[in-house]
This record gives C-alpha cells, sequence and structure tokens, in this order.
C-alpha cells in the first residue's frame, strides 16, 4: 500500500484565541461584520457556537456578543405588528411570556424542548434560527408561522421570510456582512391554534429525529380548516414548507379521515439520511405521525 | 419503595444507614477528585491520537510541535520502554502489561480510531492542544474490521500478525495455543452431558440469534492522572483510579521501574464501574515528567473518553435451550462471540460461565469467543461478560416457558439452582439464594399487580455472577477517646468507608460515627486489590474484622494486666471487657482505649484478607414498560430489582447499587450503543448522541433485598455491586416481547428498530 | 497572541477579577483559575449538566458560558451554596436520603434542584424529573435524587 501523508488535527481541534467585541448598536455590530464577514461572528446564548468553535467548524478572529444590544433583546407584541422575539431573547423568557403563552403556544412548544433547563437559561430562537441546522426545533415553528427574520447590515434592514431562509445544512441566505436582529411573527388568525411535537429516542436532550409544526385556522363555526401550514424538520438538508399537505385541506371538514390525507401529503416531503439519529423509513413514518399529532394538537387550541 | 425480606435485624449496626463519612465533602464541592488536584508548577498534557482504525504508523515529526512556544516536551513510542510480554489478573480481566503499555502510546500499528500516538506536555490546555495540530504523522492505512463476523471472515485483515487462536477450558486461564493465525484471540469451550442427545428428547426446543452493539462505563468523570517524577526517580501518580495497587504494577513494569519507586495516590472517583481499573495515560505523564522535572496533568475529554478509553465489548451471539412439557429443561447450548477490541482479552469467558448459573443442568455445551476488532479495547464493565449471555439466555428461557404454557418464573424455579448443585466450571454452589430471590419475584407486589391497557408487557430475567475475593489490608488504630482510625487500600467509590466502618463498628459493639475511616496510598496501606468485582465491602470487610479482632485480643491483654489475671480469662461482650475471674472487673472499649497509653503504649493491627469462600449472588429484575406503537418509544412504566445481598451491610447503599445497575442496564438495552461508519468512527462519541437515560426516561426503581447469608463472611456479606446490570437487558426484551408480540434479537431496542421489528410483524 | 482581558464579576457574594482569554470558558476559569474545584467538568459540551451553576439567578451550563460573559454579573457555585457550616435543605437531604454514590454529578443536581425549588418547594415528580433531565448521573439511576429532592422541597415549604 501506499504511504498517505496525514496530517493530523488534534482529537478536539485546538481552539484559537480571538476577540471578544460587545457592541452595544446595531450599527456597531453591523460595522464588524462589514469589516469581517464570517471572520466574526456573532454570540447569543453561546450554546451552539461554542461547541462549533471548540470542534472546529469555524475560525474566526472575532466573536461579537450580542446580548447587550437593546433591539437584540426585544420581547413584544402588538396587534398591528404581531410579535418581535429579538435575536438575543433566551428561551426562558420566551417561554414564561403570557403573551407567548396564551397566543403562540407552538413557541413555547419549541423553547421548551430545547436542550435542558440549563440549555435553556441561554439558548435564543435567534440563535437556533441562524445555526439553520436541518433539525432546528424552532424552525418548523418558524416556517408554519410565517415569521419574518429581521436581519441588518451597513446596507440597511432587510425581512427574510423564514420559509426562504434556508439553504442547505448549516446554511442560510444571510450574507457574510449581515447579522440577525429580530424574527418577527404575524399576529395569529382568529379561529387558530399552531402546535409542535418533535420525536426523539429519550425524553429530552436529543436532536429531533423528526419534528413537525402545524398550524390551522378554522372557519368560524370551526368545522371546517380555512387554511392550514405544515412545517417537517430534521428530513432533509433544511427544514421544509409542506405547501400542499396543508393546502390540501383548505375548505376541507375537519376530521380524521382529511387529517391523515394531510399527514401522508407531508411525508411526500421527507427526504431523511439514515445516521446515528434515525432510519429513512422511521423518519418518513415519523412524519406522518407528527403531523397527526400536532394537527389534533393545533385544531384543539383552535377550538378553545 | 425497598423492602427487606429478613425479619427483624440481628445485628445493631449492620444492616442499617447511616450517614456516609464523606459525603459532606461531595455535596459542599470540597472532595478532591483526581482532576481537581492542583501542582506548583503543573503542566498540562495532551494526546494526539489516530484518526484511523488500522494503519502502520510510518513517521512521526513532532518537531513543529516541539517548537510551538509554551510546549515544554513531546513524546512518542520511542520514548517508552520496552515491555515484556507478561500477563496480569487485574481483578476481573487479564491483561498483558506489553498490551497496556501499547494503550497508553502505539507501538508501530495504530489499532482504532484514538490509538495514542503522541502526547504533549505545555503551560496551559490550550497551548497543548494547539500542539498536537502541529505533530505531523505519515500513516499507511490499513482495512480494518468492526465486527467480530467480519473479523472471523475467511481472508479478513489480522490486526496482530503473530496472534494465534488459544483453546481455553476455563475463565482466567491461558490455555493451549493452537497455532492458528486468525483475528480470534481464544475459544472457550465449556461442556457437560450430551447436549444434542438431550434435546433429542425435549418438547420444546428454541433457538435464537443476538447481536449486541459496544457500549461504555458511561462514568460522568473522564480520566485523569498527574505525575511526578521526581530527581531522586521516585515517581508519584495521582489519579483516579479503583485500584491504586494494580497502577503501581502496571505503571512500574510499563517503565521498568521496581514499585518501591512509584507511590500511586488514589483521589476521590468520580464513577468507574470497571473502566477505572487500567492506566492510561499514567506512563505518559510520567514520561513527560521525567523529561521537563515537573509535574504533569492528562485529563481525557469526553470524546477520547468513549474512543480511547475501555468499552465492553459488543457480541454475537445464539442461544438454544430445550425443555419437556413438565418444564424441565433438558438441554442448552449457548455461544458467544465477543469484540475484544484491539488487543485480546474480552470477558467472553465470563459470559460462558454465568449465563446458565440460575439452572441446574446436566446437560450444556457453551462456547465463547474473544474476537479482536478495530475499536477500542475493552475493559471491565460491571459484571463484565454476563450481561450480554444473560439477555441471549433469559429471553429464550422466557420463550420456552411462553410456549410451554408456563408461568417464567414457575419455569425458573422448577429448574433453579440450589446448594450442592455445581457451576458449568464444576464448581459446587455454597448456599446461595437463587431460589429465595425467583420465590421473591412471585410473591412480589409487583408481580401480583395487573397490568391493564394495549402495547403494555411485562418481563422477568435473572442473572448470576460470581463476585470477588482477593487480597485487602485494613489497619485498625485505637485512639485514647475510644474513638477509631480505620485505613484500608479500599478506594470508595460509593460510600465503601462506611460500610467498612459499619464492620468494625459491629464487632467493637459502638457506632460507626465514631469511626475515622480513610483510603491509604500505596506506601501508606499494604496490598489491596481494586474497589470493583464487588469484593470491597466482602473481603476488605473480612481485613478489618481481621484487624479489629486483633486489637480485641490485645486489649483483653491489657485488661489482663490491670486486673492482674490472665487474658483467657476475659470476654469482650456488648462493647465490653469483663474478667470471669471477678464480675466488677469490667471495662468498656472506651474506658479501656483511655488506658492503653498506661499499660503498654498506643494500640493498632493490620491484617491482610484473601477470603476463599465468596459469596456469588442471583439477582431477579421485573420490567413493565408501554411501547407506542406509532413512534416504537418505550416507556418504562415501572421496574423492581429484586436481588440476594446476603446480609445487607448498609442498607442504603445496598439499595443504590442495585438501583444504579439496574438503570445502566435500561440504557444499555433500550438506547446506547457505539454507532460506527464503515471507516471506523464512532460517530456518536458525545453524551447528546451515546443516549444514557436521564431523571425523565425512568420511573423510580423498587428494590427488594433478599438476604441469604453466606457463609464466607461473619456477618454473611455477599458482593452487591454487579449482580443489578445482568438481567436488566433480558428483562426490558422480555417486556417489549410481551407488550407487542414482537421479539427484538437487537440491542440497543431503540424506537427505529421497534418500528422496523413492528412493520416485519405485519 | 491576544491580551488577557481583566473581568469583574460577583462571585457567591464576594465581588472578584480575575485575567482570562476570551477562549476560557467560566467552567475553566472557576476551576483553574479561581481553584473552585466544586464545579465539574464532564463533557465540555452542555451535554450533563455537571457544569451547572447559577448565571444572574438562572441555571446554565458554565462550560458553555465564555468566562468574559459573566463581567458584571453575578454568578453562585456550590461553594456558595452552605453557609458556613449549615447545610442548605438540598444538601442535607442529598445526605441524609444516600442521593450520591460517587459524587461527580452531586454539585450539579444541587445547584439545580435548589434552583428549582426555591421558585416550586412544591413540585412533583413529574415537574422534577424534566428539570434535572439536563443532568447526568450513571450512578443512583436517579431514584434517592429525587426523593432527596422531594423531601427537602418539604423541608423548604416549611420554612
Amino acid at each position: 500500500m501506499q504511504p498517505i501523508n496525514t496530517y493530523l488535527r488534534g482529537g478536539g481541534l485546538a481552539l484559537k484565541d480571538f476577540e471578544f467585541l460587545s457592541p452595544t448598536t446595531t450599527d456597531e455590530a453591523a460595522q464588524i461584520k462589514a469589516a469581517a464577514g464570517n471572520k466574526a461572528r456573532v454570540i447569543a446564548g453561546g450554546t451552539d457556537i461554542i461547541v462549533q468553535l471548540r470542534g472546529g467548524r469555524f475560525e474566526i478572529d472575532q466573536l461579537i456578543d450580542v446580548k447587550n444590544i437593546p433591539e437584540l433583546n426585544e420581547l413584544s407584541y402588538s396587534e398591528s405588528d404581531g410579535l418581535t422575539i429579538g435575536a438575543a431573547v433566551p428561551c426562558y423568557k420566551i417561554y414564561a411570556n403570557s403573551t407567548v403563552r396564551s397566543s403562540y403556544p407552538s413557541i413555547v412548544d419549541c423553547s421548551e424542548l430545547i436542550g435542558s433547563i440549563q440549555i435553556q437559561g441561554r439558548a435564543t430562537l435567534g440563535g437556533n434560527l441562524v445555526n439553520s441546522s436541518p433539525s432546528g426545533d424552532s424552525l418548523p415553528t418558524l416556517i408554519a408561522l410565517n415569521a419574518i427574520a429581521v436581519v441588518k447590515s451597513t446596507s440597511g434592514t432587510r425581512n427574510i421570510p423564514i420559509v426562504e431562509f434556508f439553504t442547505g445544512p448549516g446554511r442560510n441566505v444571510m450574507a457574510d456582512n449581515e447579522l440577525l436582529v429580530s424574527i418577527k411573527f404575524p399576529a395569529p388568525n382568529k379561529n387558530s391554534g399552531a402546535a409542535f411535537l418533535r420525536f426523539i429516542p429519550r425524553n429530552e436532550m436529543d436532536i429531533a429525529v423528526a419534528n413537525v409544526a402545524s398550524y390551522v385556522t378554522l372557519s368560524a363555526d370551526k368545522k371546517n380548516f380555512e387554511t392550514v401550514r405544515i412545517s417537517i424538520g430534521a428530513v432533509g438538508p433544511t427544514p421544509y414548507y409542506a405547501k400542499d399537505a396543508g393546502d390540501l385541506l383548505a375548505g376541507q371538514e375537519v376530521n380524521d379521515q382529511n387529517i391523515l390525507k394531510a399527514a401522508e401529503a407531508a411525508k411526500v416531503y421527507a427526504k431523511p439520511i439514515t445516521d446515528m439519529r434515525g432510519t429513512i423509513e422511521q423518519r418518513i413514518h415519523l412524519v406522518g405521525v407528527l403531523t397527526k399529532r400536532t394537527l389534533d394538537i393545533a385544531i384543539k387550541r383552535a377550538r378553545g | 419503595m425497598t423492602s427487606t425480606s429478613s425479619k427483624k435485624n440481628k445485628y445493631s449496626v449492620i444492616g442499617t444507614s447511616p450517614i456516609r463519612h464523606d459525603a459532606l465533602g461531595r455535596v459542599t464541592g470540597k472532595a478532591k477528585y483526581g482532576v481537581d488536584l492542583r501542582l506548583t508548577g503543573m503542566l498540562f498534557g495532551k494526546t494526539l491520537r489516530s484518526p484511523h482504525a488500522h494503519a502502520r504508523i510510518i513517521k512521526i515529526d513532532t518537531s513543529k510541535a516541539e517548537a510551538h512556544p509554551g510546549v515544554r516536551a513531546v513524546i512518542t513510542t520511542k520514548d517508552m520502554p520496552i515491555v515484556k510480554d507478561e500477563v496480569a489478573d487485574f481483578g476481573e480481566t487479564m491483561a498483558n502489561y506489553r498490551l497496556l503499555a501499547e494503550l497508553c502510546l502505539a507501538n508501530d500499528k495504530v489499532l482504532y480510531k484514538g490509538h495514542a500516538v503522541a502526547v504533549v506536555a505545555a503551560d496551559n490546555i490550550h497551548i497543548a492542544e494547539e500542539a498536537l495540530s502541529l505533530i505531523e504523522v505519515e500513516y499507511e492505512v490499513l482495512p480494518s474490521v468492526l465486527t467480530v463476523q467480519e473479523s472471523m471472515k475467511e481472508g479478513a485483515p489480522l490486526l496482530h500478525e503473530q496472534l494465534t487462536t488459544r483453546a481455553v477450558a476455563a475463565r482466567f486461564t491461558r490455555g493451549t495455543d493452537t497455532g492458528v493465525q486468525s483475528n480470534v484471540a481464544s475459544r472457550i469451550l465449556i461442556e457437560g452431558g450430551d447436549v444434542e442427545a438431550a434435546f433429542a428428547t425435549s418438547d420444546v426446543v428454541v433457538e435464537r440469534e443476538f447481536n449486541t452493539k459496544m457500549v461504555h462505563q458511561g462514568y460522568i468523570e473522564p480520566h485523569n492522572e498527574t505525575a511526578f517524577w521526581a530527581p531522586d526517580g521516585h515517581l508519584t501518580i495521582w489519579t483516579s483510579t479503583q485500584g491504586a495497587f494494580g497502577v503501581r504494577t502496571q505503571i512500574s513494569k510499563t517503565l521498568g521501574l521496581s514499585e518501591s519507586h512509584v507511590k500511586v495516590v488514589p483521589m476521590e472517583v468520580g464513577g468507574g464501574f470497571g473502566g477505572k481499573i487500567r492506566s492510561y495515560m499514567g506512563p505518559t505523564a510520567a514520561l513527560l515528567s521525567k523529561k521537563t522535572g515537573r509535574p504533569v496533568k492528562i485529563v481525557m475529554n469526553r470524546k477520547e473518553v468513549f474512543e480511547s478509553s475501555g468499552p465492553t465489548s459488543g457480541s454475537n451471539m445464539r442461544a438454544k435451550i430445550g425443555a419437556t412439557k413438565d418444564g424441565k429443561i433438558t438441554a442448552a447450548q449457548v455461544y458467544l462471540a465477543y469484540e475484544a477490541g484491539a488487543y485480546p482479552g474480552s470477558p467472553v469467558g465470563a459470559g460462558a460461565s454465568t449465563c446458565l448459573s440460575p439452572y441446574n443442568l446436566q446437560n450444556f455445551s457453551i462456547e465463547g469467543l474473544d474476537v479482536v476488532v478495530n475499536k477500542p479495547q475493552v475493559s471491565a464493565y460491571r459484571a463484565p461478560g454476563s450481561p450480554a449471555a444473560a439477555l441471549a439466555v433469559e429471553t429464550v428461557i422466557d420463550e420456552v416457558a411462553e410456549k410451554l404454557g408456563m408461568d417464567p418464573i414457575d419455569f425458573r424455579l422448577k429448574n433453579a439452582t440450589k446448594e450442592g448443585d455445581r457451576q458449568v466450571s464444576g464448581v459446587v454452589f455454597p448456599r446461595i439464594g437463587c431460589v429465595e430471590v425467583e420465590e421473591a419475584i412471585k410473591n412480589s407486589d409487583h408481580y401480583n399487580s395487573p397490568l391493564e391497557g394495549k402495547n403494555k408487557g411485562r418481563g422477568t430475567a435473572m442473572g448470576w455472577w460470581f463476585n470477588g475475593g482477593n487480597a485487602s489490608t485494613a489497619m485498625v488504630t485505637v485512639n485514647s477517646d475510644g474513638t477509631v482510625g480505620l485505613v484500608t487500600g479500599s478506594v470508595d467509590l460509593a460510600g465503601t468507608r462506611t460500610a467498612l466502618s459499619m464492620q468494625v463498628a459491629e464487632v467493637l459493639g459502638i457506632t460507626p460515627e465514631e469511626i475515622y475511616p480513610s483510603v491509604g496510598d500505596t506506601d501508606s496501606i499494604g496490598w489491596t486489590g481494586p474497589s470493583g468485582g464487588s469484593r470491597t465491602t466482602f473481603s476488605t470487610g473480612i481485613a478489618a474484622i481481621q484487624a479489629t479482632n486483633i486489637i480485641i485480643d490485645e486489649m483483653k491483654k491489657r485488661a489482663a494486666l490491670l486486673w492482674e489475671t490472665q487474658p483467657e480469662d476475659i470476654s469482650f461482650v456488648n462493647s465490653t471487657f469483663i474478667s470471669s475471674k471477678n464480675s466488677n472487673d469490667k471495662f468498656s472499649f472506651k474506658e479501656l482505649a483511655g488506658k492503653l497509653m498506661g499499660t503498654g503504649g498506643p494500640l493498632s493491627a493490620s491484617s491482610t484478607s484473601n477470603p476463599t469462600q465468596v459469596g456469588s449472588a442471583f439477582g431477579g429484575h421485573i420490567c413493565d414498560v408501554e411501547v407506542d406503537t406509532d413512534t416504537g418509544k418505550v416507556t418504562v412504566l415501572r421496574y423492581t430489582a429484586l436481588q440476594d445481598v446476603g446480609q445487607a451491610a448498609h442498607k442504603a447503599y445496598c439499595e443504590s447499587q442495585v438501583q444504579g445497575g439496574a438503570v445502566q442496564g435500561i440504557g444499555w438495552a433500550l438506547n446506547e450503543e457505539y454507532y460506527y461508519t464503515n471507516d471506523g468512527t464512532m460517530a456518536n462519541s458525545t453524551f447528546l448522541d451515546y443516549r444514557m437515560p436521564t431523571a425523565l426516561d425512568l420511573p423510580m426503581i423498587d428494590t427488594i433485598l433478599v438476604e441469604v447469608p453466606s457463609p464466607g463472611h461473619p456477618f454473611g456479606i455477599r458482593g452487591v455491586g454487579e449482580v443489578p446490570i445482568v438481567p436488566p437487558l433480558a428483562a426490558v426484551a422480555n417486556a417489549i416481547a410481551d407488550a407487542i408480540g414482537v421479539r427484538l434479537t437487537e440491542l440497543p431496542m431503540n424506537p427505529a428498530s421497534i418500528l422496523a421489528a413492528l412493520k416485519n410483524k405485519k | 497572541m491576544t491580551d488577557k482581558i481583566h473581568v469583574k464579576t460577583n462571585l457567591n457574594g464576594d465581588n472578584v477579577d480575575f485575567l482570562c482569554e476570551a477562549r476560557q470558558s467560566l467552567l475553566e476559569v472557576l476551576r483553574d483559575g479561581l481553584d473552585m474545584t466544586g464545579t465539574k467538568e464532564g463533557c465540555n459540551d452542555g451535554n450533563c449538566g455537571a457544569c451547572t451553576v447559577f448565571l444572574d439567578g438562572r441555571i446554565v451550563d458554565s462550560c458553555l458560558v465564555l468566562a468574559v460573559e459573566v463581567e458584571g454579573k453575578s454568578v453562585s457555585t456550590i461553594e456558595g451554596v452552605a453557609d458556613v457550616d449549615k447545610l442548605h435543605p438540598v444538601q442535607q437531604a442529598f445526605l441524609e436520603n444516600a442521593a450520591l454514590q460517587c459524587g461527580i454529578c452531586t454539585p450539579g443536581f444541587i445547584m439545580a434542584a435548589k434552583a428549582l425549588l426555591e421558585k416550586e418547594p412544591d413540585a412533583d415528580e413529574g415537574r422534577i424529573r424534566l428539570w434535572l433531565a439536563g443532568n447526568l448521573c450513571r450512578c443512583t439511576g436517579y431514584d434517592k435524587i429525587i426523593r432527596a429532592v422531594q423531601s427537602a422541597g418539604k423541608d423548604m415549604q416549611n420554612i
């Protein structure tokens, strides 16, 4: 056999030291990004980025702590503007918020599931979004609720519909010089309900084998579906908006048969792999199960 | 909820649950574990590890690393002394010192991904990590084998060119060399009677094949060693180890030092379960200390713990059991092929010797193969070898009972081992609690509670472990205020300081709080075997009792002096010395302790145990599960672990050991595995994806302590720690089978595999 | 090589300061810089909870907090739980209920349990298990830990 030259980098790749910056305005942060691109990355909760830095996924010169920027800490609601969750708001604040609890229970569903109580003390939905993991636990809810990412650079601010946000595992449409400011959710429709579920082998801590969010809006008499949005995750390189699965319910009666039809239709969108977290067959099957279960809960919530 | 089946406790201290002497330090964060050690001038070491599962090392260039600022020394295999081939008994596994040296630093080949290749010592951990990136290694990559089946195939790449299969007849023997070159290091064959003839007379025969995966002990504290090589050639090692003396021997043999030049100081240990008996970084830390003149600490990170310490074997197994319709087992045939990892030494002999112990059989044939594969070399894991083999036997037993239409416990009782029956090795069972445990299962609240509802199931299983003897030394000192110092060489993993103090307290008629127990290092106490093998409370207890009895004899002499009589006239009852010659001549232990200095001086006594009558033990578990057939998820609804503990020493700690072992077994059964990709990478070497049970995954674990005193210990104590991990794999598998009507024969029984099994059933 | 950063924080009620590199975690600085070895490292990636500390009143995994991030904040560790020689009810309950074996996970569990019981001393078994799911224990099987937390909760309701 021919000898092969292999330069080994140590078991945990060496974490080079970096500069730690704490801007207090979005302009400051945007200027750092403009100058350094992805050699400067953002830390909010740190529960993803610190692990990734230690694992050698990124090499950076600067780490930008955005927790001192007021807009990124915003957590507010108005009927006209809907819900705004700043990029640096940690999960525990989100699921404790009374408006989120009463009007956006599917956001409570997912933010209560991320990691553990300790992780929820730091982790943010903003980080979960920018991390853009195919199995990110907040992502199907963001898609189903038709949320928007508010993103800023030195050139200005733009709004990106979450459903157009992801481009591949860990990749999204944000440019190297942009940072996430907040996530905005429209005010919930009348007679609507939403739910998120994920499947994991244990009861906590695991990465999703499959996860699904469903957002249903019912007719005034609550007997029929008006609009339905279903999003599935951990079953492909990005989370998916299962458009056809939701659309086929529009105008249909709320019954088990139709729910199962939608569940079957959602499965069509799944393109999973087999890995240490799950198999292809299992994941496709789970999309069907979780779609049905999230629709059931969403309907219950819509009916009050 | 726990209960014990013995009636009124006949002892004052034994069987109670005093608060542990060393618990205060642990709940306040003051206890010093190996990683907590700080020494002046200490350097931090880090190990470069192989990225290949099987490769020849062509060249290592450490020059750039050595030149990196803050790096103080780098070593590779050329710095290791040549170690002779010498096989040692590590208490629970056999190991060859030369091979153990190669686990610390590979020789000319790397045999698993994560095999140590070079080690760096630097001013801090970050610089050490940076230095690793600068070491250049040239490998010639070789094909690798990752399962026993692959490894035994015709034409499979050989891990060790010089390895030939040894034919072995009993556990812990070297056997004879067959001269056959292969990856099978040894083959054990244990036979009795005529299985073929017996199967032919059976009304029911069930045969199943099983596959299990490599799993890890999962201790939360990583391996750690700190070494200081003093200018006068004395080496001190501080480490979290289960056995300081074993480490001393291993390191002295590896480095060519005499044992008197090596002192090992055992620190508190954050979990061992058998995985912290051997040293992985002591020799390399020592060499770096010698090179730099400074203490060097090396700590594994979690990835290294998974990939480079000693997990336990995955396996391929078959079990075949026959019975006649009246419920008598006719014959049992078992085949076990266990992964040894990169070097020989799987616990297949133990698996072979334990799996049929609950049954009195005349016709049996057990074949066990020790097979090397390109994975980390296995180390002991709580009753090593027994849980997997018990999975095979206890699920087939369950299936035979099912086919006979018999209750699974009744079926077992009909064939149960009793005193006087023989193990498959031929050793006769002394007084033993197999029947008592099975009857306790039958009488338990759990077994008699109805289990209602769809997709719910109940499973039971038995298990057995030898438990260990081996030598221990204890030293007892009497203080003038009547308190007692107790030093032993037994590392305290989970409360043995207290369990040992309780035995001394019982003999002396004082309270455990009046005893001050501590753990000695290799310079300050006599040779003591490792804390493992379920031997500490038993064997070190005997040493402590022996030392205490010497104290009592000596104190009788002192009393005799004071009372002007003979020692033979003095008895010691209820903590009081009494003269038979004069009923007014009495001293309490405390009183006489105060008079020692005036009657000949201070008093201490040392004694070494080496017990031959070890009390083995049976355990039996009951598991209720509910299966979500839409997702394959298993919820453990209720769990009861029953075990013959002999006389329970510390009642709460007996319960604790049983609970802990049961839960490790549940994790092993349901979700834990080394998930390998084809290139020999363990893909899930983190606590995120190596899925051990969390508090949210379990119900309370009820325990029932059955007490069948062992004749081999003054108080009847049996070892407790290992038996509880033996039954759960099968108990959970049998419960799942009862719930969904399908028998899974591969571990882990995770949701994906249960869904697949349900799909195939339809 | 970047200069070290001077961090000022409040640790167990005392104002302290230290020098650190940006890449160092709070866990590392507590243990190696400040000699507070009661907080333990089990995995260094937020999956075992052995490094649990309070940060501004909430439990976090200190392996996933950079030391520089605690500037101006308050940190509480296991060393600050007992009041000189008076143990906290959670610590006392762990002793009395034999809720530890090797003890390496114990500081993390005590911090987490304290956080729960301070807000919900009447938490039921399910709530306790959920709250403690981020703390791994390999020795006990959790049974006696849960019982200890329930017992401490009762004590804390009576205070």
